[in-house]
């Protein structure tokens, strides 16, 4: 049983280390930040959730667990407000953002800030 | 036809006929040309005010320095210069580098950290000082008198911001200036605040914030009461705390921020924390210099009430180091509390 818990939680682990990979390389290849912005939110929710999951579920129903379980649901509610604020100030103040991508209606609406 | 109704309108008969009725227009003073009159005043006291602003800078102060430097002397100076900055970089690294070699193994029991004094805080630092956390016990025990001087620097620090970036309103105008500017600084005073109104209409950022901003006060608070128990302590706690405030104001504004937490308040909690903290230390100074028992229970070890005073340290070190990041803030960000 203990053996099967630690390969399910070291699979999780392995499946966030390599999201982390991917948004690594997503954030340095890519070159409009709001491409980069996506594969950088990409880590911060579904990687975070994968590692930290992967780590609950090896130390089993702890406090400790609990711990881990907030940590996941602030990064939830934390990175995408964070991602959209930056989004609506990169589209308010990019000089080129005719160039990357289309948009619908002419008027440049930001995100709010 | 009009021409007639407009003299009509104006005849001493309709006006008696129109104050009897109880519907004369209430005499309207026109504000507008002295308003624009105002203005122009405003204006062209800027203007001369730029004049003298380019004058000043027509006259450079540095000339004196600049034509020291073209002289052909300060050139070879120069080359003298980097020949000795990279000899003394070469020198230092050197040094350095053979003080290495003397330096003990990573890790041996003869190292001098390995004192008389850090075996005296990890063998009877629980007794003496109550603290399950030796390290705020080391740091807020030991050695208070070093943090009450990191604390001080925090606010000394707080303090120059302000008397660079910190403007207020009322003080800035001055009645000899005449009403003209007054009126100009007030109108871009409420375009100023126009401005900060449309720019915290955002939905997303607000729903979030009202679900994490007591949430991560909560957290704040647990860490400094928690400090003498678990890692944490007055500074990292005050951190989370002065976050908690930024991510407030910038979800909701100043003018919100301000029913809690104005300048008023800011002065009053940071003053009053650091002048408390200043007294339990000179508590601590006069009975440790003179042999008293400071006659401070420490309670038993691991229970939230124990250590002395430690917790309340933590408490006042928190809320200055709050209220400094907040004020880091709100000044670099708009000039004011």
């Amino acid at each position: 049983m203990e053996w099967l818990r630690f390969t399910i939680g070291g699979l999780c682990i392995l499946a966030g280390l390599s999201i982390a990979l991917i948004a690594a390389f997503g954030l340095f290849r890519f070159r409009f930040a709001l491409n980069r912005m996506h594969a950088a939110a990409m880590n911060d929710t579904l990687g975070i959730l994968m590692i930290l999951l992967g780590l609950i579920i090896i130390r089993g129903a702890a406090f400790d667990s609990l711990k881990l379980g907030l940590i996941i649901l602030f990064f939830w509610f934390a990175s995408p407000v964070a991602s959209h604020l930056l989004a609506g100030l990169t589209v308010e103040t990019s000089e080129r953002l005719d160039e990357f991508c289309e948009r619908e209606d002419d008027e440049r609406k930001g995100g709010g800030l | 036809m009009s021409k007639l109704r407009k003299d009509y309108e104006k005849s001493p008969l309709w006006k008696f006929l129109t104050f009897v009725k109880g519907d004369t227009p209430l005499p309207e003073e026109d504000h507008t040309e002295e308003w624009i009159r105002n203005v122009e005043r405003a204006e062209e006291t800027e203007k001369t005010e730029n004049a003298n602003y380019i004058e000043l800078k027509e006259t450079d102060p540095y000339e004196d320095a600049k034509r020291f430097a073209q002289m052909s002397g300060v050139r070879v100076f120069r080359k003298i210069y980097y020949v000795l900055a990279a000899l003394m970089c070469i020198m230092i690294i050197a040094m350095l580098i053979m003080n290495v070699a003397f330096m003990p193994r990573f890790g041996s029991d003869e190292t001098p950290t390995n004192n008389e004094v850090a075996e005296r805080y990890l063998a009877d630092g629980v007794e003496e000082t109550g603290a399950v956390n030796l390290v705020t016990g080391m740091i807020l025990k030991y050695r208070a008198f070093d943090t009450f001087g990191e604390t001080n620097v925090l606010f000394i620090a707080a303090c120059s911001v302000m008397i660079l970036l910190l403007h207020r309103e009322s003080t800035k105008l001055s009645v000899a200036e005449g009403r003209g500017k007054k009126l100009v600084k007030k109108k871009k005073r409420e375009d100023e605040e126009d401005v900060d109104a449309e720019q915290d209409e955002d939905v997303i950022l607000q729903t979030i914030a009202r679900i994490v901003v007591p949430l991560i006060f909560l957290f704040g608070l647990y860490i400094l009461l928690n400090g003498h128990l678990s890692p944490g302590g007055g500074f990292s706690g005050g951190a989370v705390m002065g976050a908690g405030l930024i991510l407030y104001n910038s979800a909701f504004g100043f003018r919100k921020t301000q029913r809690f937490f104005d300048e008023t308040v800011y002065d009053v909690i940071k003053v009053g924390s650091l002048c408390l903290y200043a007294l339990i230390i000179a508590y601590y100074l006069f009975t440790g210099a003179n042999g008293i028992d400071p006659m401070i229970p420490l309670g038993t070890p691991g229970k939230i009430l124990s250590s002395g005073l430690i917790l309340p340290i933590n408490l006042l070190v928190g809320l200055e180091v709050a209220c400094t990041m907040y004020a880091f803030y709100a000044l670099f960000r708009r000039g004011s509390f």
